[in-house]
């Protein structure tokens, strides 16, 4: 075990972990958000998508030893123009079924918008194709990102 | 939390790994191969090509020898023809489908390599990882090239990134991403011999004169 300082969402948080302990697991058991889900564990569903100084990575592949001073941003904490459109847009297009994998969606969409305020389909369909959903709920997705992103053009 | 929701949480977590798993061949046959498959191929030492006395012959067997390493699945994954990379011994395309993009990181505000590639080998995820993780350009394309082809590839600075000679032999011998190809972590069997060898290999056939295999 060794200590950590990690600094998610804006706060610091000691934890007192195994080096190689993922992010996903102190995030969700030391730190106690738990809108970072685990589907997978090996990099392959997108379910435990953070942001690592504002890029997405999949948290499951991630050793806690390895952040350093990076900051952490989960689902709670995501926020900004993007964040704000495709909450909306989810909403309206009533995107999530069982949920579960939808925090790493949303990550992932967010994350897309701003570095590509106008994806097209085959962009969505690059920047998504690593979140998995159990439901199927891929078109209402792509449909609620092309919404967002509307919203954002102003 | 409730137990039903616990349950459900859990039902659900495992469906999800059912669908990578199910979504992903390599976690299901290469990957699920016991480790003790997963030996590492030898080279032959420089000194055995010291009996052939004709230089261009023997050039050709020092890069024969060398072309174990760069048609090993280790170095020849991130080498596609195309715009995937391929993952595992088998060579089956990367998954989830990752692009080139302009700089070899992925499609722009698309999956990045470095969404789940790190500085280093991550073994309790199975995730490769390298500070330089990238894709070779596409000049630099292996896949369904013979090792002749590769081998004229190499040697030519318009289609290896302006390199002389001496460049490319210490590009081989020493650079960090090359030598991930003989520490790829849990899962992948290593290129064969050692860095070291090949840099040795790969000295010796430009000393050699750089000649190629036929075809
Ligand atoms: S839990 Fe990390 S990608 Fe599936
Ligand atoms: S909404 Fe159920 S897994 Fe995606």
């Amino acid at each position: 075990m060794a200590a950590f300082t990690l600094k998610i969402n804006g706060r610091e948080h000691q934890v007192d972990v195994d080096p190689g302990t993922p992010l996903l697991w102190a995030i969700r058991d030391n730190v106690g958000l738990t809108g970072t889900k685990y589907g997978c564990g090996v990099a392959q569903c997108g379910a435990c998508t953070v942001y690592l100084d504002g890029q997405t990575v999949r948290s499951c592949s991630l050793p806690v030893s390895a952040v350093g001073k990076s900051e952490v941003t989960t689902i709670e904490g995501l926020t900004g123009k993007e964040a704000v459109a495709v909450q909306k847009a989810w909403v309206a297009h009533d995107v999530p079924q069982c949920g579960y994998c939808q925090s790493g969606q949303v990550m992932s969409a967010a994350a897309l918008l701003g570095l590509n305020p106008k994806p097209t389909d085959q962009d969505i369909d690059l920047a998504m194709n690593g979140n998995i959903c159990r439901c199927a709920t891929y078109v209402r997705i792509r449909a609620a990102i092309h919404s967002a992103a509307k919203t954002l053009e102003g | 939390m409730s137990l039903v929701r616990t349950g459900t949480m859990a039902l659900l977590a495992g469906s999800l790994v059912a669908i990578a798993i199910a979504t992903y061949p390599g976690l299901r046959r290469a990957d699920a191969a016991p480790e003790a498959s997963r030996v590492a191929g030898s080279l032959k030492p420089v000194a055995d090509f010291g009996g052939i006395k004709d230089k261009n012959e023997r050039a050709v067997a020092l890069f024969e020898e060398a072309g174990k390493v760069l048609q090993s699945p280790r170095c020849m994954n991130c080498h596609p023809a195309g715009d995937r990379p391929t993952q595992t011994d088998r060579m089956i395309p990367h998954q989830p489908l990752v692009v080139r993009g302009e700089a070899g990181m992925g499609a722009p505000g698309g999956l990045a390599c470095t969404t789940c590639h790190h500085e280093a080998n991550f073994d309790a995820a199975r995730v490769p990882g390298n500070p330089k993780w990238q894709l070779a350009p596409i000049e630099m394309a292996w896949q369904g090239r013979s090792l002749g082809q590769i081998c004229s590839q190499i040697k030519d600075p318009k289609l290896n990134g302006g390199k002389t000679m001496a460049q490319l032999v210490h590009h081989m011998a020493e650079d960090e991403l090359v030598g991930w190809g003989w520490t790829p972590g849990a899962g992948r069997t290593p290129a064969p011999g050692s860095q070291k060898q090949f840099g040795e290999l790969i000295k010796a056939w430009a000393d050699a004169g750089a000649a190629c295999p036929k075809g």
